[in-house]
């Protein structure tokens, strides 16, 4: 093993400029998984015919599926069928598929936990529907999804190192290609690593764990 | 239109890599349930160096990707004497990670345990272990079920990775399959069908029994 080599300022650069890859990724398609889960979230939330019960469906799937069959499906499936994206655009689709579903089971549970009488009370001074959900309902729910979502936010982080099956320049990715150099800089630049991707998600986690306690 | 023809044809393949990908996260369940019962059990003994290892182990491990753990067991490991196979690899890889967090659910499900429950047997005369055993765990386990349940769906999409060690499960032999007959998209279709076969009634029944021991307390 090789510590002193393998933390050269260099390597240290290079796994920094990777993480910086890792959290835009994950950042992006949180933002999209926030608006798609949010949308599908919501219309299961209000019960709209039809439309929720396929939106239920189409969660339960991709809930169900591994994220790593999601980015294969992506990348290397759909160019068949004439759908192309670069590497950065795949994976953020895939990760935005995924976590979309994820997000949309929070939100709606977010809007469930706000008490039924709510709605009645809005509704009966003399707001529609979309303006109950909007300033009453809304509101009271977002405190009770922002813990899970800041959780989810940690997945996410975690699971954008799976990209690195089709090779986006993220962490991981970065580390492999130092590791390709010499076998006695794998340890050293793993227990890095993990080093890395552990302090910002352990803040994280108690950031989440403090908001927690706040809404209770 | 799906091409049934490169299922049947593969079909062989399909069903090696759908009993691997069922008889590594059964063996990773049975051992992460085992060490996350033992880490468990060290976060909330009463002896403080134990709840440290605990703590240290599940906070580490929870918090980086399950990848760099697979990584580090079949890349990093041979480089200090210890080769395993991808498979053996795997499924260490698998245990490690979901024993961080099946000792939480159990240990979320011993604290839900009344602090009233453990006073009551302990002043009828049962010890510590006693009162673990006959009063605590069979409350406890009901609680723990649901999100174990969760776990081995965790388990079985995580198992998917192996396919980076070659390990020969479903997403493995899906990749074998389509780069042999250069079809894509129906193999990747049928992969995600052999695993919705395997999570789909395991989602179903995790919901079903959150929704019948809910109404049991």
């Amino acid at each position: 093993m090789d510590f002193i080599g393998a933390y050269s300022p260099d390597h240290l650069v290079f796994l920094l400029k990777g993480f910086w890859v890792t959290i835009k990724i994950a950042a992006v398609s949180i933002f999209f998984s926030f608006i798609i889960g949010g949308l599908v979230g919501t219309l299961r939330y209000a019960k709209v015919p039809v439309l929720s019960q396929v939106l239920a469906v189409l969660v339960e799937l991709v809930r169900n599926l591994p994220l790593l069959l999601i980015i294969f499906f992506v990348y290397f499936a759909l160019p068949e069928i004439g759908i192309k994206f670069s590497i950065t655009w795949s994976a953020i689709i895939a990760l935005t598929v995924f976590e979309s579903a994820m997000v949309s089971e929070i939100i709606r549970s977010g809007l469930n936990s706000v008490h039924k009488g709510q709605i009645e009370a809005g509704r009966s001074s003399g707001l529609s529907y979309v303006q109950t959900l909007w300033h009453i309902v809304l509101p009271q729910g977002i405190r009770r999804m922002v813990p899970p979502i800041v959780s989810q936010f940690i997945s996410l982080l975690k699971d954008t190192s799976l990209a690195v099956v089709i090779a986006l320049p993220e962490l991981m990715h970065h580390a492999q290609v130092i590791n390709a150099q010499n076998i006695n800089y794998i340890v050293p630049i793993f227990l890095f690593v993990s080093v890395m991707y552990f302090v910002v998600n352990y803040a994280l986690s108690l950031v989440a764990r403090r908001l927690e306690l706040k809404v209770q | 239109m799906l091409d049934f023809t490169i299922l049947s044809e593969n079909m062989d393949m399909f069903m090696e890599g759908f009993k691997t990908t069922l008889f590594v996260s059964f063996l990773a369940l049975i051992s992460s349930f085992v060490l996350g019962t033992i880490l468990a059990i060290f976060r909330i003994a009463p002896i403080k160096p134990l709840n440290w290892i605990g703590g240290i182990y599940v906070e580490f491990i929870r918090n980086i990707p399950i990848l760099i753990i697979l990584f580090f067991i079949f890349t990093g490991l041979p480089v200090l004497g210890i080769r395993l196979s991808g498979f053996t690899a795997g499924t260490i890889a698998l245990t490690v990670y979901t024993a961080a967090f099946i000792a939480e659910a159990i240990r979320a499900g011993i604290m839900a345990v009344p602090k009233g429950q453990t006073e009551a047997a302990r002043s009828s005369g049962l010890n510590y272990v006693q009162t673990m055993w006959y009063v605590i765990l069979p409350q406890a386990i009901k609680i723990v079920i649901p999100p174990l349940g969760n776990q081995f769906i965790n388990l079985v999409k995580n198992s998917s990775i192996l396919t980076i060690v070659a390990a020969g499960e479903l997403m493995y032999q899906g990749d074998l399959i389509s780069s042999r007959t250069f079809v894509t998209f129906d193999v990747y279709i049928f992969v995600a069908i052999f695993y919705l076969i395997i999570t789909i009634p395991l989602s179903l029944g995790v919901n079903y029994l959150e929704k019948h021991l809910a109404k049991s307390n």
